[in-house]
């Protein structure tokens, strides 16, 4: 299995000697939503405490690191872990009132979307950030304001993000941090029952979640230069980050990863295929088409059958 | 600030609350009964105007007489999500139930965003425009017959809840689903009723509310959660909460509109909805939650 | 209060000492001034018909409930106020009546959850989990999901998780419940063979010859209350204890 990763790994690095400009971008937002995936993927998937609104994360790393190196001049590979810090603290305030208080489920979800949406109406009504039309940023291209002239540069970012990421997420799976989390997800009881604190490593968990979202919004800002409340607080970004990490496998390592690679071009398949006909947004009946397939027939997700299938060819071999 | 102007606003606001309380009433009933959050109640919505749209523009039926058919096509779609879809996961953990009913929002708004274009749209009713002085405030005459409508639907409602045999089976099951099984209740065809009734709300209120507001396919995710906030404020399960939660979301918005802003109204139950969940996570009407 | 014990003087509550606790939900007092003592090694048996009030205490003294007045101590130590995890930690493990296995995990990482506890390192919780398991006999499922675990074998799965926590005091809920004879007699072995291995525990059980052959001395509730405490012999003949079972059917076994 290792192999067949590092061997991945080697194809994707030097894919783009190959790749269009266009095919570039396209796996661009494979690396860039596997990697926001990937970070819902510790306190979604593993620790099973549905965030719908993880958008917000990425909207507060975002319009942070754009305002400070706009208005402030600071460089965004410093404003980056800025915004992370302020997503991370949201986060903290989020976890707080939901785990102290007891919110699961269904309720945990609705306050999620709460902050979601009372960040995307405060930034909507807020013209210092730009209000309803949002920030823009000018475009350098110079690599301290983390611009970069060539798309490729943004490729071996994304791809990095992704990387990391997925690398983070295997290291803390192994350790106890990991096998905490999946017991939780659970039953919390039984593992108060076992001296574990609940409470902390839920937080734990939401406060990494949180501050790598926030990282991943300053590659946002310094990739698409324009900022609108609506598409980077709204509900529809958290569905696509939560929709690769269940279609590919939550609470798996490479789950987030796979279900990127397979709903990103996806999306841009059914894109271009129905903005042909006019029809704009209608990949999203595919994505939940797919949601309720997933559910209904693959509740685990992607992954395990195609771990079961690769651990029967090497059966076999 | 002016007296007449929060007057006005208040009165707005309870009218207006009618429709959210029959939303509101919609998507109790169908967690009541099912424990199925309906995260697609705002996309059925939308479909419900889409529909009233249809009638009042290709057969020229007047919403607030299309309503009973946009309740009636969306009794059935209810009805056949519940059958087909919902029902095969009723003993999965809720993550997978939220999931589901997501899918089925995506695919309804933007099935209605392939099926109407992205662009607002308001029907055009005859009682759009009239408007009755009450001595300093004005009423919107339409606004008026939305309300007296959803509240005649909600009585309605409550009739078929106390006084027919499946209603008050619906109500047992609501209470005790292991109970109404054992005494032999088709407990899915409850079920799909229930899950029916609550749909055929929310398209009825689609139908009062496309006239006086505009909408788009795009705004479901948004109605369901305000949908949401008044069933948490309210209470879950509780259909008096339910109820009376829709009039004073209603209410607290329209205040919001005028205190505040009209686009940061929503900043009002979203607060509410907060201190909610953080102190009495139960509602306003809701039994405690051990 | 002292008692000569096998010729040390032991305080009889200098393990877990429980004063004054009461518990009310709504209209019902589900326990109302419980106090008992246990000294360390011991075996107490909390015993009662249903409805008595015993997995309340339970819940009271492992902290998943906070009693409306009382104190419990834990070798010295108030238990009040603290989270059931701290309580752990502190030496006290409990199971639950019914019982709750981590479904999607493997019997060895079930018990691995518990052993992480003591031992943060995966490989060393691991490794302990490994010995613990064997210990109570479910070696050859190690790798079986715990879904798939008979009745029997869950209750195995339960008692090997609190025990890899390395209580001082464990608290075992029903544990024979449901269980066919033979299986009762295996788990009955366990759990003495862990008591002599220096783990105290108080059991509330309805199986009478399990409690009578396991206990050193015996608790009885009813309806919220003690109304016995002594030697099991002691405690079979109380006529209070024989009064609050009438029109309950028991399996009675006298002598131990």
């Amino acid at each position: 299995m290792r192999l067949l990763a590092l061997a991945a790994v080697a194809v994707l690095v030097v894919l783009p000697a190959v790749l269009s400009s266009y095919a570039i971008t396209v796996f661009i937002f494979i690396f860039f939503y596997a990697y926001l995936s990937q970070a819902w993927n510790i306190v979604g998937g593993y620790a099973g405490q549905l965030s719908a609104g993880h958008a917000a994360f990425l909207g507060i790393g975002a319009y942070a690191s754009a305002l400070l190196s706009v208005q402030a001049g600071l460089t965004p590979w410093i404003g980056m872990f800025v915004g992370g810090a302020l997503s991370a603290l949201l986060g903290t305030v989020i976890g707080y009132l939901g785990f102290r208080f007891g919110l699961r489920g269904f309720y945990f979800v609705l306050l999620t979307v709460a902050f979601a949406e009372i960040c995307r109406i405060v930034a909507l009504n807020t013209d210092a950030v730009g209000g309803a039309l949002g920030y823009y940023i000018t475009f350098t291209g110079n690599p301290r304001q983390f611009q970069f002239q060539d798309n490729r540069v943004y490729y071996y970012v994304a791809l990095g993000l992704m990387l990391a990421a997925t690398g983070l997420v295997a290291v803390l799976e192994r350790r106890r941090f990991g096998a905490y989390l999946a017991a939780i997800r659970q039953d919390e009881s039984a593992c108060e029952a076992l001296g574990v604190n609940t409470f902390r490593y839920k937080m734990l968990a939401m406060v990494i979640s949180s501050f790598l979202t926030g990282i991943g919004g300053t590659f946002y800002a310094f990739y698409l230069f324009s900022l609108q409340p609506n598409a980077v607080f709204g509900i529809p970004l958290s569905v696509e980050i939560i929709i690769r990490a269940i279609v590919g496998g939550a609470g798996t390592v490479l789950g987030p990863v796979l279900g990127s690679f397979i709903l990103s071009p996806l999306a841009e398949l059914s894109r271009t295929y129905f903005a042909s006909g006019g029809w704009t947004g209608a990949h999203l009946i595919v994505y939940g088409g797919l949601l309720i397939a997933v559910v209904l027939f693959l509740p685990q997700g992607a992954y395990p059958y195609l771990a079961r299938w690769l651990g029967a060819r090497k059966g076999a071999s | 600030m002016d007296a007449t102007l929060i007057a006005q606003s208040l009165l707005s606001g309870v009218l207006f609350g009618g429709v959210y309380s029959l939303m509101a009433v919609g998507l109790t009933l169908i967690f009541g009964v099912m424990r199925v959050v309906n995260f697609a109640h705002g996309d059925m919505m939308i479909w419900g105007m889409y529909l009233a749209w249809l009638l009042a523009t290709r057969l020229g039926v007047d919403p607030y007489l299309g309503f009973v058919v946009c309740a009636g096509v969306l009794f059935v779609f209810g009805a056949l999500i519940q059958r087909l879809l919902v029902d095969r996961i009723v003993d999965a953990p809720h993550e997978m139930q939220i999931l589901l009913m997501l899918g089925v929002a995506l695919v309804l708004e933007n099935g209605a965003l392939v099926a109407f274009g992205p662009d607002p749209q308001r029907v055009r009713s005859p009682l759009r425009a009239a408007t009755v002085w009450l001595g300093p405030v004005f009423v919107d005459v339409a606004r008026v017959v939305a309300f007296a409508v959803a509240m005649a639907l909600t009585f309605a409602l409550f009739l078929f809840l106390t006084r027919t045999d499946l209603g008050r089976t619906m109500r047992a099951a609501a209470d005790n689903t292991y109970g109404a099984l054992v005494i032999g209740t088709d407990v899915r065809r409850v079920y799909a009723a229930a899950f029916g009734i609550g749909a055929a709300c929310v398209g009825a209120a689609g139908a009062l509310v496309s006239p006086i507001l505009p909408f788009q396919p795009t705004g479901g995710l948004s109605l369901a959660v305000t949908s949401f906030n008044i069933v948490i404020i309210g209470g879950l399960g509780s259909l008096s909460g339910a109820f009376l939660g829709g009039l004073l979301v209603s209410v607290a918005e329209s205040l919001g509109a005028v205190f505040l802003s009209p686009s940061m109204k929503e900043l009002v139950s979203f607060s509410l909805l907060i201190v909610i969940l953080l102190l009495r996570p139960a509602g306003l009407f809701g039994k405690a939650v051990t | 209060m002292a008692r000569r014990t096998k010729g040390r003087v032991v305080s009889e509550a200098s393990l877990l000492e429980v004063r004054g606790l009461s518990k009310r939900f709504g209209g019902l007092q589900a326990v109302r001034d419980l106090a008992f003592g246990m000294a360390p090694g011991e075996v107490l048996g909390l015993i009662g018909p249903n409805g008595a009030g015993k997995t309340t205490a339970f819940n009271l003294i492992s902290g998943f409930l906070r009693p409306d007045t009382g104190d419990v101590r834990f070798r010295g130590q108030s238990l009040v106020g603290r989270p059931p995890h701290a309580i752990c930690h502190l030496g006290l493990a409990r199971t639950f009546q019914i019982v709750r296995p981590f479904p999607r995990f493997s019997v060895l990482d079930n018990v691995k959850v518990g052993a992480l506890t003591r031992l943060p390192h995966v490989g060393e919780a691991r490794e302990r989990a490994h010995a613990v398991v064997e210990r109570v006999g479910l070696g050859a499922k190690a790798q079986t999901p715990a879904g798939a675990l008979t009745t029997a074998d869950r209750k195995r799965l339960e008692l090997a998780r609190a025990l890899a926590t390395e209580p001082t005091l464990l608290l075992l809920d029903e544990v024979m419940a449901g269980l066919t004879a033979t299986e009762m007699e295996a788990i009955l072995q366990l759990v003495r063979s862990i008591n002599t291995g220096g783990v105290a525990i108080l059991l509330i059980e309805h199986n009478m010859r399990a409690v009578m052959s396991l206990s050193h001395r015996i608790v009885v509730l009813s309806f919220g209350e003690k109304i016995a405490e002594g030697k099991p012999e002691a405690v079979a003949n109380d006529p209070r204890v024989i009064e609050a079972y009438l029109g309950e059917e028991y399996v009675h076994a006298p002598g131990g």
